[in-house]
């Protein structure tokens, strides 16, 4: 299936090359870099590159270019999704996956993709067994690696790969026996200038840390699932459970996971937390632009709105811009023309605005008036669907853990400002 | 070498020029770690893609290193360079031999790993070897090496075919999951036309589907779509009336042989087996295996079922950009044909500022593929603000979606040319050429009632520079000369002036134009037309110069122009077919989405194509599986079954054959041991599954008497039990101690449980011990209703993978209570078998009912509800580890063979410390057997004490042995594929017997 695997930096280097079958040259790649000239922006690199005798098809994560070299036909998911899983098997080592991190561990590295992949079909891509494989590196045990010789390969194959649990590393002891789960809901939106929502989704994920003894065997209820319209378990879940009862039913990886993933009933209607009023203003002829932004919390339950950044990619013909901000710090870059306002936390008593005058070019015409504004925050201890964790049980191990559940809301894809015409308009 | 130019590299070259001597002099150490760090070294060279050849003879020593670390490295470089370096390679093959015999799994998988990637064509015959052995290796993991190894020496070595084909006839049959999802891609790799070999594998590999690790999956589901398409009819067909929901169909199939309907559709159940089974995948993580599950869907599934896939695949467009690139062109796809299954998710499609390029004009080709005349005017609006994008490129491609929403609907024709129109005055160029070209497009389809806007665009030429649309206004002035007779020979003159400097297209259509003109208008355009000819005869591109000479000889009469140009005006003037807007996804359906060849709209190497659905359904008994395949028979002389290592996944298959007892249909067996192969899972369904297939089977045609006695013979049995029952009421326990009955009270499953082992193991009598009963519900929160449970200890008679469980209610009220039953609503998803309702209870008086729960193996508490005619009292069940046995006789020898097979992780021990009374032969027996239902063996040693026992649910060993090595401390062992209650049962054990 995988051929071979080539890592490219922004720069257009080839830092990194393993090869699960014979060798292919790695002059393959320029057919990708042809693409990535043509490409205006890096996301815009088609990820699926025909060339007459090899499909290239990558991935882009943390400004590096996961290319897999491909003979014949295999469903192109398959790979992209195995190339993210070595991306995030990076990350869960290193920290980072960066081209100076994988660098720095090009040994684990190499040792990993040997791992995860047999003659190019995946073999164990399981973060708990390739853990038990191969250690991850820390300070102290590169230290004494280099100090006693010995190895950050395990001894044993993971007993994982046969037993009831593939996922569960065996023998696992803690003195501190916690179980914590962290409710993260971030919201979609389109909203249009007026402040109506065009679209509002809510995506959720339940991500877990398990440090538990044993094999336990936990089940966590929600007060109100019904509010979950469509979700993607981690293995561990008991499918059926689920079906029947609704109740999460699984014995848990050890470490860091991804339990769940849902998605919010789009029939639900969406609260959306913050509002934006701005009024942008340009002159015929005129080359000065007002600017005017301000910001303010809505439906939060009292919860307040912190980490607020707020960025618009300004018109073309704005040269400068000179604005006052009530809090935080702006900044606008005048050769992208993007601008980032660093709000901090929102106070409903006084809210954050941003105002001030754009100078234009001399002569360019009228800039269209509707640059789309980005908006990012986020909301401690509140899950804006209203989801609640009802209990979380413990069987199978006789100590009590220690447990604890967080929530927090986040802007996910959270676009404003865009004028959508009335359909009357249109038939205008 | 050409890129010196990078300081990093220049660092390398010299270091590599110097260090490679010294990497030599490192590997020839003998410090462990000093090789090591050569290694280490050398592995970064050639992860830069640096030649490290040189130094083969240095490293190739090192391969039979005994430090893991070294040895892994050295294998990396050998796998890198053996092709290279062949003759040197076969220096290391012997120590892989060696290493292929090792006892440890790890050492031979990896040696078979490594041997097999040596690309080297002399060592063909020593891999196959290797290859055959491994696949009847008592490690599914080496099983599953193997299975990779069968393509790699494929790609050496094509000659093999026919041998492998046999190993992978073989590990077809495996039932590990391990190995599942591995043959099945050599399967697709080397001989994907050999459907015969999955027949017999169907059902099992269907029902193993959801163990399966998730690359597997994929594999397996896109082979069986290819499989089914080759094995079933098509559940298409336009004149059946079909019911969409599987209850239903089996339950309607009666009536519907009633009806006098020509030839109504029956689903195959494999086919319906299929289809239930993959559909949880939808709820997988990996977005490989939701899309895989789509396209069975797409393919498979009758056309209203599809629906459930899109929920899912809306989903996947939260993952990365590339996720969503992929599966936003397979939706591009599918939308064409159905686009109502895509319309409620509209909003999903929408566009976000910050998507990239290709990301925004796929879902704008969705957007227009959902568009109707319902939600056109939301899609319009939206576009509206598309067309005002930074991005031209995409702004550009809304245009065109606007154009193809027009010819479409036709109710919104007029209203998207009118907003296209406003688009001509836009300040963007690329806007307004886009425009232009879609409105050309679009008039051709109505040119009667448009006059108005060729006026307005020939108004705004002069300020359109982009050629295309240039060329594209001239071309319509051209076409509809005669509806702007005024205007037309006016901009023939401009475009005579300008001729010289305007780009090819724009002096074709000039010319073009010139000739329709001459045409229609001679009087007031020969002479333009004539200089215009003239230009054109000395222009520089040869294809102006050819089209000029050409029109010439066609329009203007001269003796030598032949018949043609009688007929110029036909030619020039005919009227034209409007162009279809069509999608680009259009002709995609010829290939099965999710492939590659799908993405990149041409066939890949390797493609399989997708057959049509056969006319006549082949014969479906080839997928029956016969009782007692030769599996169970050690096939392979020499090795020992399978059976050990696998065992928790495999259990299905082994019902199967035992379960028919020789009618030959496992259909039954093949939907129950869908959910015990899944054996954690709730078995909430099982029941309804087992009816279901009860009446698919009854309506297979293909048997008459066999059906009819098999039913016969479940009367039999209903019976059978029916006496059972009585007798269990009888027996129950008044006093807190209690008989049991001998097994011959219940042949049937010891008829089972004989059938499915070839060694005796049979479930025996429980040894007497007190009987403890726990609390169900106290008489005060049970407003005087009190219940209390406890483990009878027998096999229970309502299904043989329930834990029987008696009850003995007491009222404790003053009054009479009427109707105590278990509530309807368990919530609970274990399978409860309810006692029947007990109509009055008076007061003082008690009562003992038994009821059987399915505990699945676990300890989990089934909840349920005890209702009386006037309250409803939520209790719990929480079974001990030890209640989930069923004890199992067997001799010594076949206890030592059975723990022979379940070594390493299946094994669990602990030191224990006994209590001193506890220590006598007797007393240590009692204490076991009262805390897990377990049989003792007979042994003849000392100080070594063992018991057996069999988990109820799944049917699988239990070993305890208890090894005395002193009077008051000893080791204990348990052995067991369900390896949590192994460790919980160890734990109860070690407590119970170190309390006096």
């Amino acid at each position: 299936m995988i051929h071979s695997l080539f890592l490219v930096n922004s720069s257009g280097d080839i830092f990194l090359e393993k090869h699960w079958k014979s060798v292919v040259s790695r002059s393959v790649c320029d057919y990708f870099f042809e693409a990535q000239e043509r490409a205006s922006e890096p996301e815009n690199v088609p990820p699926v590159i025909p060339t007459p005798h090899h499909y290239l098809i990558s991935v882009l994560r943390h400004r590096i270019y996961f290319v897999a070299v491909i003979q014949s036909e295999v469903p192109p998911l398959f790979v992209i999704e195995f190339l993210h899983r070595v991306v995030d098997t990076f990350q869960d080592y290193f920290g980072l996956c960066t081209e100076a991190a994988i660098k720095d561990n090009v040994v684990v590295v190499y040792e990993l993709l040997e791992e995860m992949l047999d003659n190019g079909f995946p073999l164990a891509t399981e973060s708990n067994i390739l853990k038990e494989l191969i250690k991850p590196p820390t300070i102290l045990r590169t230290v004494v690696n280099t100090i006693t010789g010995s190895t950050n390969v395990g001894e044993q194959l993971p007993t994982g790969q046969l037993s009831v649990v593939p996922w569960r590393r065996t023998g696992v002891k803690y003195t501190n026996n916690e179980a914590y789960f962290d409710v993260v809901e971030e919201i979609d939106a389109i909203i249009d200038k007026s402040g109506s929502t065009i679209t509002a989704e809510i995506q959720g994920v339940i991500d877990a840390c398990v440090k538990l003894t044993g094999m336990p065997d936990l089940t966590l209820s929600f007060m109100n699932p019904r509010l979950l319209d469509d979700v993607s378990f981690h293995p561990c879940v008991r499918f059926k459970r689920w079906e029947a009862e609704r109740i999460l039913s699984f014995i848990p990886p050890d470490g860091n996971f991804r339990l769940l993933s849902y998605h919010v009933s789009s029939q639900n209607l969406v609260a959306i937390p913050v509002y934006v009023k701005h009024n942008i203003t340009f002159r015929e002829g005129s080359s000065q632009g007002r600017f005017e932004l301000t910001l303010g919390p809505k439906q939060t339950m009292g919860k307040a709105v912190e980490s607020v950044l707020v960025s618009s990619q300004l018109p073309r013909g704005v040269l400068n811009a000179n604005l006052n901000a009530s809090q935080g710090t702006y900044t606008f870059d005048p050769v992208t023309k993007l601008l980032t306002w660093d709000v901090g936390k929102i106070n409903p008593q006084k809210l954050p605005s941003l105002k001030g005058s754009m100078s234009l070019q001399a002569g360019a015409s009228k800039p269209d008036e509707n640059p789309t504004i980005i908006i990012q925050f986020k909301i401690q201890q509140m899950a804006i669907s209203g989801l609640k964790v009802n209990r979380l049980d413990m069987y199978g191990e006789k100590y009590k853990p220690f447990k604890g559940i967080k929530y927090m809301t986040k802007a996910g894809k959270f676009q404003t400002g865009m004028q959508r015409p009335h359909v009357s308009c249109v038939k205008a | 070498m050409c890129r010196i130019f990078s300081s990093s590299l220049v660092r390398d070259l010299s270091c590599n020029q110097l260090s490679s001597n010294n990497l030599r002099e490192m590997l020839e150490s003998t410090k462990e770690s000093l090789k090591l760090e050569a290694m280490k070294r050398i592995v970064g060279l050639i992860a830069r893609g640096k030649n490290a050849s040189e130094l083969f003879p240095a490293v190739v020593k090192n391969v039979a290193s005994k430090n893991i670390e070294l040895k892994k490295l050295v294998y990396v470089y050998l796998v890198r360079y053996a092709e290279e370096q062949q003759d040197l390679a076969l220096l290391s093959i012997s120590t892989f031999q060696r290493a292929l015999k090792d006892p440890n799994q790890l050492i031979r998988a990896s040696a078979l790993r490594v041997l097999s990637s040596i690309r080297v064509p002399i060592i063909v015959p020593i891999m196959m070897l290797a290859i055959k052995e491994a696949a009847t290796d008592l490690s599914p993991y080496v099983r599953k090496t193997a299975a990779h190894a069968i393509q790699k020496l494929y790609s050496l070595d094509a000659d093999q075919k026919e041998q492998l084909i046999e190993v992978i006839e073989k590990l077809l049959k495996d039932k590990s999951t391990l190995v599942a999802g591995s043959v099945v891609m050599a399967f697709e790799e080397v001989c994907p036309d050999r459907i015969d070999l999955i027949h017999k594998n169907y059902r099992k590999l269907c029902n193993l589907l959801v163990d399966v690790e998730e690359w597997g999956q994929v594999v397996i589901i896109s082979m069986l779509t290819r499989y089914a398409r080759t094995q079933f009819i098509s559940p298409w067909k336009e004149s059946v009336v079909e019911n969409n929901h599987e209850q239903a169909f089996y339950e309607s199939d009666e009536e519907k042989l009633g009806t006098p309907q020509s030839k109504p559709y029956i689903m195959d159940p494999d086919h319906r087996l299929l289809l239930r089974n993959t559909k949880p995948l939808l709820q997988s993580r990996n977005t490989a295996v939701v899309m895989s599950v789509a396209q069975l869907y797409w393919h498979l599934a009758p056309k209203q079922e599809v629906g459930v896939i899109t929920k899912s695949l809306v989903r996947l467009l939260r993952s990365h950009r590339e996720v969503q690139y992929i599966v936003l062109q397979n939706i591009a796809t599918m939308s064409i044909q159905q686009k109502g299954i895509f319309e409620p998710f509209m909003k999903s499609f929408y566009v976000r500022s910050t998507d990239p390029t290709h990301i925004k004009t796929l879902k704008l080709e969705i957007l227009t593929n959902l568009a109707n005349e319902a939600n056109i005017s939301t899609i319009l609006r939206e576009f509206q603000t598309y067309v005002k994008s930074q991005d031209k490129a995409f702004a550009a491609a809304t245009i065109q979606a606007i154009g193809r929403c027009a010819t479409n609907i036709t109710d919104v024709t007029d209203t998207c040319l009118n907003g296209l129109v406003l688009l001509l005055s836009n300040r963007d160029e690329t806007v307004v050429a886009e425009s232009v070209v879609v409105i050309k497009k679009l008039l051709q389809t109505q040119p009667t009632q448009h006059s108005e806007i060729i006026k307005h665009m020939a108004k705004l030429f002069d300020n359109i520079t982009v050629p295309m649309a240039r060329a594209s206004i001239l071309w319509l002035i051209g076409e509809y000369c005669e509806r702007v007779p005024k205007i037309a020979p006016d901009v023939l003159r401009k475009m005579a002036k300008t001729f010289t400097v305007e780009e090819d297209i724009v002096k074709l259509q000039t010319v073009n134009l010139a000739a329709k003109l001459y045409l229609t208008n001679s009087k007031q355009t020969k002479l333009l037309t004539q200089y215009i000819l003239n230009l054109g005869k000395y222009d520089q591109s040869y294809d102006i110069r050819d089209r000029t000479r050409f029109i010439r000889q066609l329009i203007v009469p001269n003796e030598k122009s032949g018949a043609l140009s009688k007929y110029a005006r036909r030619i020039l003037l005919a009227s034209k077919p409007a162009p279809m807007l069509e999608s680009t996804f259009k002709d995609r359906d010829r290939f099965q989405l999710g492939t590659l060849s799908h993405t990149i709209n041409s066939k890949a190497t390797g493609y399989l194509e997708l057959s049509d659905w056969p006319t006549a359904a082949p014969d479906s008994s080839v997928r029956n599986v016969e009782v007692m395949e030769p599996e169970w028979v050690p096939s392979m002389g020499k090795t020992k079954p399978l059976k050990s290592d696998d065992k928790f996944y495999s259990d299905s298959g082994e019902e199967e054959g035992a379960g028919e007892e020789g009618t030959g249909s496992s259909s039954e067996d093949s939907s129950s041991s869908s959910s015990s192969s899944s054996s954690n899972e709730g078995k909430l369904d099982s029941e309804s599954e087992d009816k279901n297939s009860k009446h698919s089977e009854e309506t297979d045609s293909s048997q008459s008497d066999k059906s009819s006695g098999h039913s016969d013979k479940k009367k039999a049995d209903k019976k059978k039990r029916l006496q059972l029952k009585k007798k269990a009421k009888k027996a129950a326990p008044k006093e807190r101690y209690q008989m049991h009955r001998p097994p011959t009270h219940h042949p049937l499953t010891q008829e089972l449980w004989n059938l499915r082992t070839f060694t005796p193991k049979m479930v025996s009598s429980p040894v007497f011990v007190p009987m403890s009963s726990h609390e169900l519900l106290h008489r005060m929160t049970g407003k005087g209703l009190a219940a209390q449970y406890h483990f009878p200890r027998q096999p229970c008679i309502y299904g043989n993978k329930m834990v029987s469980v008696q009850l003995t209610l007491t009222n404790s009220s003053d009054h009479t209570l009427e109707d105590i039953s278990i509530g309807e609503k368990t919530s609970s998803g274990q399978n409860i078998h309810r006692f029947s309702s007990i109509e009055r209870l008076e007061p003082g008086a008690s009562v003992t009912v038994s009821m059987g729960i399915d505990f699945n193996d676990s300890t989990q508490a089934a909840n349920f509800q005890l209702c009386t005619k006037e309250d409803q009292f939520s209790v719990s069940i929480q079974p001990v580890v030890g209640e989930l046995f069923l004890p199992v006789t067997m001799t010594e020898q076949d206890f030592r063979k059975e723990q022979g097979k379940l070594q390493g992780m299946n094994e669990t021990s602990a030191t224990i410390t006994m209590a001193p009374e506890n220590t006598s032969n007797q007393a240590l027996s009692k204490k076991m057997v009262s805390v897990a239902n377990m049989g003792v063996v007979p042994t003849g040693e000392d100080s070594l004490y063992r018991f057996a026992a069999k988990s109820v649910s799944s049917g699988d060993l239990v070993l305890v042995s208890v090894d005395l090595t002193d009077s008051s401390s000893g080791r204990l062992t348990i052995n067991t594929e369900k390896t949590v209650i192994g460790s919980m049962l160890l734990r109860d054990l070690k407590t119970a017997l170190a309390q006096p």
